[in-house]
């Protein structure tokens, strides 16, 4: 059996499995499993915002518009561009911020 | 209404994270031709139906988006008259040496309310499309991946879509084709320098300056198909489709980049004359107008930027 690394994240106590050299946010996908926002998956939107708060991983190239220096030394990155080296736990910070198309569109449509 | 001196859209330069990964996609995938780099590392491509040299420029750096957007004019004397009305409109506009992106002539930049980075030029060099202009044959062999045609058109991101509206219209003389609207409010702008439905586009958002995507155009709807089943084949990210929009009737599919630029392929969109009025969808009808078959609101696609 390939390795792959148990991936919680901890608000939900959502649990699911991340192969050797995947992301974690494409697995969380794969598995149709929810939690973490799923903007463009490249790196460049900050949507899938996390901190690690336990285990090792490697982090591939991201926006510095979303992770700062700081922030990456401290365990932060967007969960696209990390790869997990053992089993890790999680918390989401990104948010889909909501544009205001979409806001007052929803606004819009329930007043209908 | 009025013939504007604005040709069209000529080029686009975006930032990608990384330029190895960025070159596969926009040269395999995407099907853009390599045509020149440069001292600065900057990578130039041309879809295979364009005349001019290059329409896609990329440059390596710590953040994707879109540095500006550049259209052609149809005269060096227009583009020091735009210049002027630019200015007198309240612009800052900045002159950029011929050559300082490599076969482009002088060019004028600014930027608008929104936050972008526009630039006008009148000049740049021809390559042609390979075929000829004498008995040409109707395309060339050899195409790769998705096989888009031209750089079509940008949507873009921001704030003070009433000034900006103001400014295309006015001064660079464009079309208002589509809106949505929420009663007085202005929720998005699409905006024709040419016979297109749009030539550019905006979406009203809190920050400035933002990118949603770039359009290439395809040939026909069994060429959206295809240009879905490459997106598998090589597992691309997927935005959404293959679709259709109610706004401006285009069929569709977007994906992302490497870096998450999210890229568009579309066809059969509407020709649109000066002599139109435009056409207006109402913000309890977006999801609708957005995306014809699910008629609802997409979070992705509203939300997500670079
Ligand atoms: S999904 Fe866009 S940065 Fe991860
Ligand atoms: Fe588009």
């Amino acid at each position: 059996m390939e390795t792959a690394y148990e991936i919680v994240i901890e608000e939900t106590d959502e649990r699911f499995f991340c192969a050797a050299g995947e992301n974690i946010l494409k697995a969380m996908e794969r598995l149709n499993r929810k939690g973490i926002p799923v903007g463009c998956r490249g790196g460049g939107c900050g949507v899938c915002k996390v901190r690690v708060r336990s285990g090792r991983y490697s982090a591939r190239k991201m926006s510095r518009a979303h992770v700062s220096v700081e922030e990456e030394s401290n365990g932060i990155g967007l969960a696209c561009r990390l790869v997990p080296e053992s089993d890790l736990a999680v918390q989401v910070l990104g948010t889909m911020r909501k544009s205001v198309l979409a806001q007052i569109a929803r606004t819009a449509s329930a007043n209908d | 209404m009025a013939q504007s001196s604005v040709l069209r859209p000529g080029h686009v330069s975006l930032r990608v994270l990384d330029m190895e990964a960025a070159i596969v996609h926009y040269r395999e995938r995407l099907g853009l031709q390599e045509v020149d780099r440069d001292a600065q590392g900057r990578v130039y491509f041309k879809a295979w139906d364009e005349q001019d040299w290059f329409s896609v420029v990329l440059r390596e750096a710590d953040r994707p988006g879109m540095d500006y957007v550049g259209f052609k004019v149809v005269s060096s004397a227009a583009l020091d008259q735009l210049e002027a009305e630019l200015k007198s409109f309240g612009c800052k506009v900045e002159r950029i040496p011929a050559n300082e992106l490599k076969h482009c002539g002088e060019r004028i930049r600014f930027e608008i309310p929104t936050g972008h980075l526009i630039e006008l030029y009148a000049h740049k060099e021809y390559m042609g499309n390979g075929l000829g202009r004498v008995n040409p044959d109707p395309w060339p062999e050899g195409l790769k991946g998705m096989q888009a045609q031209r750089f079509d058109h940008v949507l873009l991101y921001g704030d003070d879509l009433d000034t900006n509206l103001k400014l295309f219209t006015e001064v660079l003389k464009f079309d208002l084709t589509e809106q949505v609207v929420d009663g007085e409010l202005k929720l998005a702008t699409f905006l024709s320098c040419s016979n297109k439905v749009h030539d550019i586009a905006f979406i009203r958002h809190a920050e400035k300056g933002k990118f949603h995507h770039a359009s290439f155009l395809l040939g026909t709807w069994e060429e959206i198909l295809r240009a879905a089943d490459l997106i598998s084949m090589h597992d691309i990210s997927l935005d959404l489709g293959p679709t259709r929009h109610g706004l401006t009737r285009g069929r569709t599919i977007y994906f992302f980049d490497p870096s998450g630029n999210r890229n568009e392929v579309f066809c059969g969109d509407y020709t649109w004359y000066p002599d139109h009025e435009p056409i207006t969808w109402t913000a309890d009808k977006l999801g609708k107008a957005i995306f014809y078959h699910d008629r609802k609101l997409n979070e992705n696609f509203l939300n997500v930027v670079t």
